[in-house]
């Protein structure tokens, strides 16, 4: 095999979604040489390019507003268990960069008299919500970021170089391993700050919204590295996923933005609107908050009232053909393309994975517990708590990936001698070749095995959670992790070699995904998003935040109270 | 993916994909895959790559999206998009996009050449 490639620089970011590409223009900008790095397509892949509409900041361009109402919003959707510095960070730090974004080019939404449009999403108490297009906000902001990079001298981006190790020597990160996904070529990163921003893990699950490339790799990474994870069992599913008919062409998440743009009415399989039963007002209005309307959407399925693919129907057939035509625009014919007409029939919608809450804990710097080892955007946890508000992922990953950048870039410049080590990072390095061509023609593949990780993830670990599902679950994450990884089969193909990336995806997702298992199995209560069948309220010995981490290769938990 | 149900009639594409590691080397190999109406070329390749082939070789991140744009390639000659694209029965062909060197299979080299390694020894600056 080819020998290793060397690069270097003062930050490596690894992940190029929103909150990687605004850390390394941040870097560059406080001074830093910046290595921007995606397993994928850099400014292309992730989760913020998938965003569609909302994306909340107290501007008070349409009615009176400010951080300090944001913030007061953003703790009660936490259920109790935000970490408050972190939270008022993101909602102070949102107008700014949402006026900066404007200044790349970002073309918000207006009204006419020329301010930025802002309307109302569930959980907000105000019009705070800016867009570019109803479908495409997250897109736009992705284009008006690698425009930006494209011009920045102090930034090297690199697509199709995976990351699969944080090189710590004497407790600091001082660069990572990884591999050149074109050729299988083992890579040295040295640097002297590494931020993460490698997103969520929607890919562990079998419904799931955002990209594929989203399989929990950074909590792997920053747990061996490590680093702790704070209230990683809080994991969105967003209410309003696509179930059917078959659509293409469109994220399954965009029911949402229509609904806050047309209302719709939500109705169970036998054509009742059912939210009342939930506390809820009906109606075709929006103005339910994620976890209720999930919940809502399971029991009513769950007590035999479902549609016929196991989800609930979302109607807008009540809205004239004309206004939907107005309201919807050219994605009228997307729909048309996968034979919806919304006029004359509904769809079926069901809660999909959507969103990992908690994370990589950090300090309000974005700084782990590490030296050098920053984490930002959804891969940071604590300003989410238990449920994350509407329209609060783009800010999260434009403010914090900003600010890691920024604090990034003045930790590396305290030292002006790389702190690498070669025999720290070669064990990692030798994982690399021992791989490729592992029993190959052997084992079973590591897409097989993912592909028996997705329905466990969904079916036991899921948005309705209980200990006996857990514990099972569990039990079979660990026997993955710890005996099926060594036995999958690894072809010796240098070029593109698809089932290296996918085992190396595993070897840290699925320490993700025994995260999450034994961070609900602990957690015995119900709040937010973390719904057990078995506890169904929530607990005030529970107003605690979870922290995970590696010892000796096996993951210990611990709970603190929150000061009352 | 929805469950496969009484009213969706499942059919079968037999997707003709180039194999090789450079165009000089390559050669057409044939998988069948079952579909429901609305499934994409690209679902039919991550069944494939899922049953029969690990190996087989194709870029994609948002999964059907049309966002990424990493799943362009020849579809029966044409530039188009394999999450878009709808299967059919019958026979589908599929080639790397033209005029770029090929990387493997379905992924032609459609990275500027400054946001990749080229298999060379590069340093930062």
């Amino acid at each position: 095999m080819a020998d290793a490639i060397t690069l270097a620089g003062d930050v490596l970011v690894v992940g190029g979604g929103g909150a990687g590409m605004f850390a390394a223009i941040a870097a560059a900008r406080n001074g830093a040489r910046v290595l921007l790095i995606d397993k994928n397509v850099v400014g292309r892949g992730g989760a913020t390019i998938m965003a569609q509409m909302t994306c909340a900041s107290a501007l008070g361009e349409v009615e009176p507003d400010g951080p300090d109402l944001h913030l007061e919003d953003t703790l009660a959707a936490g259920r109790g268990l935000c970490d408050e510095n972190l939270a008022a960070l993101l909602c102070e730090g949102s107008p700014k960069r949402i006026r900066e974004l404007a200044s790349w080019k970002v073309n918000w939404a207006r009204r006419d008299d020329g301010k930025i449009n802002q309307v109302k999403a569930p959980g907000h108490s105000r019009q705070r919500c800016v867009y570019v297009d109803f479908l495409s906000t997250g897109a736009a902001i992705c284009a008006a970021l690698r425009n930006k990079i494209s011009r920045d001298p102090q930034i090297r981006r690199l697509s199709n170089l995976t990351v699969t190790d944080i090189v710590v020597h004497d407790g600091e990160a001082v660069g990572a391993v990884g591999f050149d996904i074109a050729t299988s070529a083992p890579v040295k990163i040295k640097c002297n700050a590494v931020i993460l921003c490698t997103g969520g893990m929607t890919k562990m699950f079998a419904r799931t919204t955002a990209s594929n490339n989203l399989a929990g790799e950074g909590i792997g990474l920053a747990l061996r590295a490590g680093a702790r994870v704070i209230d990683i069992e809080f994991l969105q599913f967003y209410p309003n996923g696509h179930l059917a008919p078959r659509m293409v062409g469109l994220d399954p998440t965009t029911w949402e933005p229509t609904r806050v743009k047309l209302g719709g009415r939500l109705l169970n399989g036998l054509g009742e609107e059912f939210l009342h039963r939930y506390g809820e007002a009906g109606g075709d209005g929006y103005d339910t908050a994620r976890d209720t309307l999930t919940f809502a959407i399971y029991k009513e399925v769950e007590a035999g009232r479902g549609s016929p693919h196991g989800g609930v129907y979302l109607s807008f057939q009540h809205i004239e053909e004309a206004k939907l035509r107005n309201a919807l625009g050219p994605v009228i014919e997307i729909f048309e393309r996968n034979n919806i007409d919304l006029a004359k029939q509904p769809v079926e919608v069901f809660p999909i994975a959507h969103y990992q809450m908690g994370g990589v804990e950090v300090n309000t710097d974005m700084a782990s517990c590490v030296p050098g080892l920053y984490a930002a955007g959804e891969l940071a946890g604590g300003a989410n708590g238990a449920n994350r508000l509407s329209g609060n992922a783009l800010p999260e990953a434009v403010v914090f990936g900003e600010r890691a950048g920024e604090k990034a870039a003045q930790f590396a410049a305290q030292s002006k001698l790389s702190k690498w080590d070669d025999n720290a990072a070669q064990p990692h390095l030798d994982l690399i070749r021992g791989t490729v061509g592992k029993n190959s023609g052997s084992g079973r593949s590591p897409a097989r095995l993912m592909g028996e990780l997705k329905p466990l993830m969904w079916g036991k670990v899921g948005a309705f959670r209980n200990a006996g599902d857990l514990a099972g679950a569990l039990d079979r994450i660990r026997t993955m992790r710890h005996r099926d990884l060594d036995d999958l089969g690894i072809s010796a193909q240098a070029a593109h070699n698809t089932s290296l990336v996918e085992w190396f995806e595993l070897r840290n997702g699925l320490i993700a995904a025994e995260a999450v298992a034994t961070a609900a199995l602990g957690r015995r209560e119900s709040r937010g998003a973390h719904q057990r069948d078995d506890f169904p309220a929530a607990s005030d010995q529970y107003l605690a935040n979870q922290r995970l981490s590696l010892v000796d290769g096996e993951l210990v938990a611990t709970f603190r109270r929150r000061q009352a | 993916m929805t469950a496969p149900r009484a009213d969706n009639p499942v059919n079968t594409a037999r997707l003709r994909i180039w194999r090789g590691s450079d165009r000089d080397h390559g050669r057409y190999e044939e998988f069948d895959v079952k579909f429901e109406s609305g499934d994409s070329v690209l679902d039919g390749l991550v069944r494939i790559r899922l049953e029969a082939d690990p190996n087989l070789a194709f870029r994609f991140s948002c999964f059907n999206a049309n966002v990424c744009k990493e799943c362009t390639m020849l579809i029966d000659g044409n530039v188009e998009y394999a999450c878009i694209a709808k299967l059919k029965p019958g026979t589908i062909q599929l080639d790397p996009l033209p005029n770029l060197s090929v990387i493997r299979d379905l992924i032609a080299n459609t990275l500027s050449h400054k946001e990749t390694l080229a298999g060379g020894p590069v340093d930062s600056k």
